[in-house]
């Protein structure tokens, strides 16, 4: 067509300052559609996680907010077991699962790695975690994987596991079920061990964190000030956590995040707006003899606006789909860095928020375009044709 | 032929340009007929008023006062884009420096003005042929406007004046950036086009290309001497 190849052939004669257009859309679509990508992803993953949101209950150990200055008196900020059969007095007939945490070095298909170890009764692990694969722990040394650790490592079950400086070697009886990021724990690329191995191979009596499991949702509320009550009447001692309260604030956090990036992203289309009004505005002053021209042909002054629509639309499209194509590749990483995985980036709604920030960026450059097309159309033909 | 209604009626023509320093009155109350076939040469000193005149009928700009009709239509009750249709349908121009679009290769210069036309077909074909009449080789169509010589690029400019097949040429100085022989080609090219019925408008300073056509109409100050 004629049209567009009018406008396209002006563009590349004036490329340097059409691709400053395009960049500010390129930036404006991308953070629109990425806060769309991130936004959307965050709240389809709530849902999964929601199953371990909605009845648990995370106690860990107060630190001061004098930084420094570990709260308590003493310098051991774990949970004692004097302390823990406060908190089970205090849960009733609910499940109670403490957990002791470490870090260390593994040994196991040919690599060696540095993992999180959460240790337990293995009674209690079947409460938190379901298996993959192979056989819970029994009360023979062994450890489970997590789901993540044993694929990207090639462990399978039966073999054995290298822990540590000394390489105490643990037979794998099981590989979990991938679970993603919970506020009790992370259990995808760790090593779950038992209690008694862990304490006599580190010496750690005391717990890292203990973890209630309510049968009945709303019991939560009884349960926390219970445990309260229990322990931090004097002076505070541990800090309680329900997951929907963190669950809320890593919303609100969001919220606000998203809230800037879109800022951001509205303050580029604003700027590409602009640019290409200035673009377009030039544009038509330079071609004000073509423009005589053309009418002079019996172009009329609808068609003089499609014309000079066009060029907007040619570069609009442009910005937007090479935002499109970068805010699905950055969104890929933000999703792998943030949920250690990217399935959420091919859900339907996810990639309507790419459409969004497309239509976004294609609108703002359309009306841009109007007012330079509009002059242009305005134009007194004879007037024009003078023009050198 | 004089007894035919007029294919152009002016009318008490004026055109006014304020500016700064006092209005121009570029036309003045100018009125006169053509009739259909004629050629006309305006001739006349700069800035009295040709190109003013020719813009006006070829409704590129409305008069200040009086009236033009074309084919009976008066003008001035006409809105923009009913001046664009009866520009596009009826009236070609062909300018003093060809005006030919530079991005464009010749034959889409000739397709042009029908590019927003969907009724037309063959257009490609059709432009060969305008090209060929207005004696351009077929080889130089693919060619950018500026990579041909000042008379190929008036001929360019005639074969796109030519295209919608209009019954009035309007030629403001079309030889005016020629030399006189390719000048004379170029007007013989136009005395052929009024042979086949077409009626053109002339405007020059030159007499040599006033005597080709068959009515020179005199101009000074905006009137006719
Ligand atoms: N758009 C305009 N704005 C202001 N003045 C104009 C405009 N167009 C023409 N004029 C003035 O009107 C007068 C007539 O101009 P016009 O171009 O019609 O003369 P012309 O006979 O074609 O001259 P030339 O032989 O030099 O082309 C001149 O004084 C010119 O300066
Ligand atoms: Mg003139």
């Amino acid at each position: 067509m004629i049209l567009l190849d009018l406008a396209g052939r002006d563009l590349r004669l004036h490329w340097v300052r059409s691709s400053f257009a395009v960049v500010g859309i390129v930036i404006g679509v991308t953070a629109i559609s990425a806060m769309g990508i991130l936004g959307n992803s965050l709240a389809l993953s709530i849902p999964d996680n929601l199953t371990s949101v909605g009845n648990t209950i995370v106690i860990f150990p107060h630190i001061s907010d004098a930084i420094g200055i570990p709260a308590g008196g003493g310098l051991n900020l774990r949970i004692t077991g004097h302390e823990l059969e406060g908190i089970r007095s205090a849960a009733g007939s609910n499940a109670v699962v403490p957990i002791r945490t470490g870090v260390d070095r593994i040994m196991g298909g040919g690599q060696a790695k540095t993992v999180a170890l959460y240790a337990m009764d293995p009674a209690d692990i079947p409460v938190l975690l379901e298996k993959e694969s192979g056989s819970y722990l029994r009360s023979s040394p062994g450890v489970m994987v997590g789901e993540r650790l044993a694929v990207e490592n090639n462990l399978v079950v039966g073999e054995s596991l290298g822990i540590g400086s000394g390489e105490e070697r643990l037979r794998i009886t099981g590989i979990l079920k991938e679970r993603g990021v919970g506020i009790d724990i992370s259990p995808d690329y760790a090593v779950i061990v038992s209690d008694t191995w862990f304490t006599s191979r580190y010496g750690q009596r005391d717990y890292d964190e203990v973890v209630i499991r309510v049968t009945n949702p709303e019991d939560i509320d009884g349960v926390k000030a219970a445990v309260d009550d229990m322990l931090n009447r004097r002076e505070r001692v541990v800090d309680v956590l329900d997951t929907r309260k963190v669950l809320r604030t890593i919303v609100d956090t969001f919220n606000q995040v998203s809230a800037y990036i879109l800022a951001i992203g509205g303050i580029s289309l604003a700027v590409a707006g602009i640019s290409i009004l200035n673009v377009m505005l030039m544009s038509v002053t330079e071609r004000t003899k073509e423009i005589g021209i053309i009418r002079s042909l019996g172009v009329k002054r609808g068609e003089v606006v499609r014309i000079f629509l066009a060029e907007a639309l040619i570069l609009g499209l442009l910005g937007s789909a090479i935002g499109g194509v970068l805010s699905l590749a950055g969104g890929y990483l933000a999703l792998n860095a943030m949920f250690q995985s990217s399935k959420y980036l091919s859900a339907a709604t996810t990639l309507v928020s790419i459409l969004y920030g497309v239509a976004f960026g294609i609108g703002v450059s359309l009306i841009s375009g109007m007012y330079p097309a509009w002059k242009a159309a305005m134009m007194n033909p004879a007037e024009a044709l003078r023009f050198e | 032929m004089t007894d035919t209604y007029p294919i152009i009626r002016l009318d008490g023509v004026t055109k006014v340009y304020p500016m700064p320093a006092g209005e121009i009155r570029a036309l003045d109350r100018l009125s006169m007929d053509v009739h259909l076939g004629e050629f006309i040469a305006f001739m006349g000193p700069s800035g009295s008023g040709k190109s003013t005149l020719l813009n006006l009928i070829g409704c590129l700009d409305v008069p200040t006062a009086g009236d033009i009709q074309i084919n009976g239509l008066s003008v001035k009750a006409l809105s923009d884009d009913a001046r664009t249709n009866l520009r596009r349908d009826h009236i070609g121009f062909v300018f003093r420096q060809g005006n030919l679009l530079p991005r464009l290769s010749v034959l889409e210069n000739v397709e042009f003005p029908l590019a927003f036309q969907r009724r037309i077909r063959r257009t490609r074909e059709r432009c060969l042929e305008v090209l060929v009449a207005a004696g351009l080789p077929p080889d130089l169509s693919t060619r950018r406007p500026g990579d041909l010589s000042g008379g190929e690029q008036q001929r360019a400019a005639i074969a796109r004046a030519l295209v919608n097949d209009p019954e009035i040429l309007l030629c403001d100085e079309p030889t005016g950036n020629l030399d006189s022989k390719t000048g004379e080609a170029i007007m013989g090219l136009l005395t052929d086009l009024n042979r086949e019925g077409r009626t053109i408008l002339l405007a020059t300073h030159d007499p040599r290309m006033a005597a080709f056509a068959g009515r020179t109409v005199r101009m000074t100050d905006g009137r006719i001497a």
